[in-house]
């Protein structure tokens, strides 16, 4: 039970270091002895960091905020996977008691071409925000809505766009994919919006601009290969690049008449 | 009590309900035209910062936005789990504009201003139609109508949710709001960017000082206003539901440039979160209040029961409904479970502290969904499904299901963080910090006492008096960001058209500019022996030991010698690793923390000078024989404004408050 678990364990970790997206990285290992298995991951880090502070040492650099596996801002690629080996997990929510005693754990940062190194396992993920200034929204500005109660949605179609809507943008289905596409972060936004009534007076022109960009930026093509959907901490589904596919397809025909 | 003269809350004349109205047809406009060379620094992105960003750019203003995170969508705003009020009436429960406005003045224990509160309320039925029209994803009911439910210290339905996951939603609605913006050229974003000073020239706020995090290269930006949207500063106390980032520096450093910080000591520490676990401890997690909707709080009868709980020999499941102690129920009757936060929370300390904790720590009650996973879902699923005498198995299994379709993502994150199943043993619960009431002091424009620096969400002091109900941090946020400022900007704005953009080359911007770099250089230069997280650590005790839940004049005193003990030692002996032209979050971290040590002493003072328990100040010395709060109204009904003189040394000013439409009462939920 929490607050009564004494049980430690002893891991090796192997971190990638890099001064800054110029410079070449490379592994350091660190043995962490008495590990707490309560401890979530990032806290481990935390000893660590404290560790090569007080030996003089420059801390390991890494991207985290709220800890509550909803910022989406933690990033760490543990043993070849994004956000290590539990499903439905962001980093911040893996606890050292899905390790053993004697692991070793490499951690890597996220690694796209779209995604470039800031420093140590922290990465540049604003290409996101573009494509989401490109298209992701509904436009509509503040004092124009009507009463709200006014828009009826079928519970079905709510809840399926929530689901679409819980994305974090973290990055993993990025940094899953073999060929670093982004079709599953772009496929949610495009999802909640075209499911909702709101959304549907743009939904052409928002497809076809989110899509514009998300190439733009240099993610690569989705070869449905699943693996971001395996990877993504809020297990958003692979229906919605299907889904984006269709829309896709549609507006890009509706465009060239 | 009459209010200082440096104070002028320009609250507008007239009857209470038509001030806002009132206001509104008749504040100065800006023409669009000069609204395109009038510029506005947001620092901040989360739910107020965003929305206030989109909405100037949406009516012309030139904005600049700034956070420190990667992306404005990581503001904590995202973390927000329960939901949002608004006085919709929509479930025929009685609910009103007016009922709204006097739930949050009383659940403030009558420590906000009625101006604002109703100004409040009466917009919170907007944001929600704003945040449809966005396509935020609300929970809804199966006609397609919106969903709601109840939150602490009210009696209707108001709270409108997106599963537990309410603040994300809403601030992904303003983030896509906002980003529209950024894609249209009207905002222009500066992500990993961090306010370390504002610039004040002939008396005005005219811009800030601002740290490319990345390069680490300090920036100047004019703006004709600056908003301070920059949140709450609950990591004072190290150990917070706040995220790791959160922090009071931009706040604090418009206080030592001339911004009164209002009500410091008034923190809420929220009932229900997950106990700590151990030393390593970074933060602590909130379990969202809407589980007290089917959640039961309780504790057992006996203390060898607690003990034997404790210590793992018995199983909590099998103690008798008799020896447990339902105390939120058996005290406070008719309101249960859901009484506002600091009631709940010193209620749940106050059974610790006599020794029924059911964890090794002591500092655990139980959050228990058996009973109504079983009766209240259980039999209306066994009902539905045509089944007359169901057993208790099937009753757990057709309830368990509903409870995980309400709350399961909350559920899911205990047994991540714990180990723990939820829906087979009761939840452990403890309070923690979570939000902070006090900040910077504003009038009914959200103007600071600096002209032209804004302080808008939980940055400011304004709305949620001595304790904030739940579900209204979102709506505060939102309704100062989307219906607020976007018409009190243009009272400022519109004597402004004739101020040209100064050059960043004037000297007030040179001077700021070189004290940034002056501090960073001090902190990096003095190659101590303890890290950044050392001193915060030993800030963040003092203040949950001594000015957490409960106070006394003794512990303040001593708190305030101990954190000044702690900002010598830090300065002489911290060691902050790295250079400052470089990504270094180390050196982040030791700038925020040296604003929180300063802080720290504030919220102290504060407490020691407030001589009376009103909402989430409670000193132990004014307690009724029952062990409620003892306000003292003829001597404390002010906001407590504090002027910086020097670090260390404040002036109070007094903001009478002024009760013209609800008659202040003893507050209870009995």
């Amino acid at each position: 039970m929490a607050g009564t678990s004494e049980k430690t364990i002893n891991v090796n970790v192997k971190v990638w270091r890099q001064k800054n997206k110029n410079e070449k990285g490379g592994f350091e290992t660190h043995d962490m002895k008495g590990v707490s298995v309560d401890m979530s991951f990032l806290e481990m880090f935390d000893v660590l960091n404290e560790r090569l502070i007080n030996e003089g040492k420059d801390p390991v650099a890494f991207d985290h905020d709220c800890r509550e596996g909803i910022c989406g801002m933690c990033s760490m690629y543990i043993n070849g996977r994004p956000h290590g080996p539990k499903q439905g997990v962001t980093t911040c929510q893996l606890h050292m008691r899905s390790f053993k005693d004697g692991d070793t754990i490499v951690v890597e940062p996220w690694r796209s071409a779209a995604f470039p190194v800031i420093k140590d396992l922290a990465v540049d993920r604003s290409a996101f925000d573009r494509v989401i200034a490109a298209g992701g929204f509904v436009s509509v500005n503040t004092g124009n809505a009507k009463d709200a109660n006014n828009i009826l949605i079928p519970k079905d179609d709510a809840d399926e766009a929530f689901n679409a809507a819980a994305c974090i943008g973290c990055g993993a289905c990025v940094a899953a994919c073999k060929n670093g596409s982004a079709m599953l972060f772009v496929s949610a936004k495009v999802s909640q919006l075209a499911l909702l009534p709101q959304g549907k007076v743009e939904a052409q022109q928002r497809v076809l601009d989110m899509v514009h960009h998300m190439d733009m930026e240099g993610f690569g093509n989705c070869t449905n290969t699943g693996a971001c959907e395996a990877e993504c901490p809020k297990e958003i589904s692979l229906e919605n690049i299907a889904r984006m596919n269709r829309e896709f397809l549609f507006a890009n025909a509706n465009e060239k008449k | 009590m009459a209010s200082s003269k440096k104070l002028d809350a320009k609250i507008p004349d007239g009857q209470l309900e038509q001030k806002w109205s009132k206001y509104k047809s008749t504040v100065h406009l800006v023409n669009p035209a000069n609204k395109r060379s009038l510029e506005v620094l947001v620092i901040g992105s989360g739910l107020a910062g965003s929305s206030a960003a989109a909405s100037l750019a949406e009516m012309g203003y030139k904005v600049k936005v700034f956070c420190f995170q990667d992306s404005p969508r990581r503001a904590h705003s995202i973390a927000a789990q329960g939901g949002i009020n608004a006085a919709k009436n929509y479930q025929n429960d009685g609910d009103s504009v007016y009922r709204l406005f006097y739930d949050t003045i009383k659940g403030g224990d009558y420590r906000s201003r009625e101006g604002n509160v109703h100004r409040l309320a009466e917009v919170s039925s907007h944001i929600i139609d704003q945040c449809v029209a966005q396509g935020v994803p609300f929970a809804r009911e199966y006609g397609g109508l919106l969903s709601n439910r109840s939150f602490g210290g009210t009696q209707v339905q108001r709270t409108f949710y997106a599963a537990g996951q309410t603040g994300q939603q809403l601030l992904l609605g303003a983030y896509s709001a906002l980003q529209r913006q950024v894609g249209m050229g009207a905002v222009k974003l500066l992500a990993r960017h961090e306010m370390l000073d504002i610039v004040n020239i002939d008396g005005k706020c005219r811009g800030i000082i601002a740290r490319d995090l990345v390069s680490g290269k300090l920036e100047r930006h004019f703006g004709h206003a600056v908003l301070l949207c920059t949140g709450g500063y609950g990591n004072v106390f190290f150990l917070s539901t706040n995220a790791m980032g959160c922090n009071v520096t931009a706040a604090w450093k418009a206080h030592k440039k001339g911004a009164f910080f209002g009500n410091p000591c008034y923190t809420q520490i929220h009932p229900t979160c997950i106990p700590v676990s151990g030393e390593h401890q970074s933060k602590l997690t909130l379990m969202s209040e809407s589980l007290r909707n089917d959640g039961r709080i309780w504790v057992p009868k006996k203390k060898e029961d607690a003990q034997a709980i404790a210590s793992g020999k018995m199983n909590p499941n099998d103690l008798k409904e008799d020896d447990r102690d339902y105390y939120l129920e058996r005290r406070y009757p008719a309101f249960g479970n859901l009484v506002p936060r600091d009631v709940a929370s010193r209620a749940a300390k106050e059974r610790c502290d006599s020794g029924f904790g059911v964890n090794a720590t002591g500092q655990a009650v139980y959050l228990d969904f058996a009973f109504n996973m079983k009766y209240k879902y259980g039999k209306t699923e066994a009902t539905k499904k045509g089944i007359e005498n169901p057993t208790e198995e099937q009753l757990t299994e057709f309830g368990q299901a509903v409870i995980k379709e309400k709350y399961g993502n909350l559920f899911d994150m205990y047994e991540q963080i714990t180990g723990v199943n939820p829906y087979k043993n009761p939840m452990m619960i403890y309070p923690a910090v979570h939000y902070t009431m006090g900040g910077l002091w504003v009038d009914y424009h959200l103007m600071t006492t600096v002209p032209g620096l804004y302080a808008l969400g939980e940055a400011n002091f304004s709305d949620h008096g001595a304790n904030r109900l739940g579900a209204s941090a979102l709506m505060q946020g939102l309704a100062d960001g989307y219906f607020v400022i976007p018409y009190t900007i243009g009272e400022y704005l519109a004597d402004e058209i004739r101020t040209k953009s100064i050059p960043t080359e004037n000297e007030e911007f040179v001077k700021a500019e070189q004290e940034v770099e002056n501090r960073i250089n001090k902190l990096l230069n003095i190659k101590g022996t303890k890290s950044v997280d050392h001193f915060h650590k030993r800030l963040g005790k003092v203040m949950w030991d001594k000015c957490g839940m409960a106070r006394n004049a003794e512990g303040l005193k001593w708190a305030i010698e101990e954190i000044r003990k702690i900002r010598a030692e830090f300065w002489a002996d911290v060691r902050v690793p790295g250079s400052a032209n470089e990504f270094n979050p180390e050196l982040e971290k030791a700038g925020r923390v040296a604003d929180f040590i300063e802080l720290g002493e504030l919220m102290c003072k504060d407490a020691l000078h407030r001589n009376e328990s009103c909402g989430g100040h409670f000193r132990e010395e004014y307690q009724t024989e029952e062990g409620e709060a003892n306000r003292d109204d003829e001597k404390f009904a002010y906001v407590a404004a504090w002027e910086m003189k020097e670090v260390g040394e404040w002036e109070l000013n007094k903001e009478e408050l002024k009760f013209e439409n609800i008659k202040i009462a003893a507050r209870s939920y009995k």
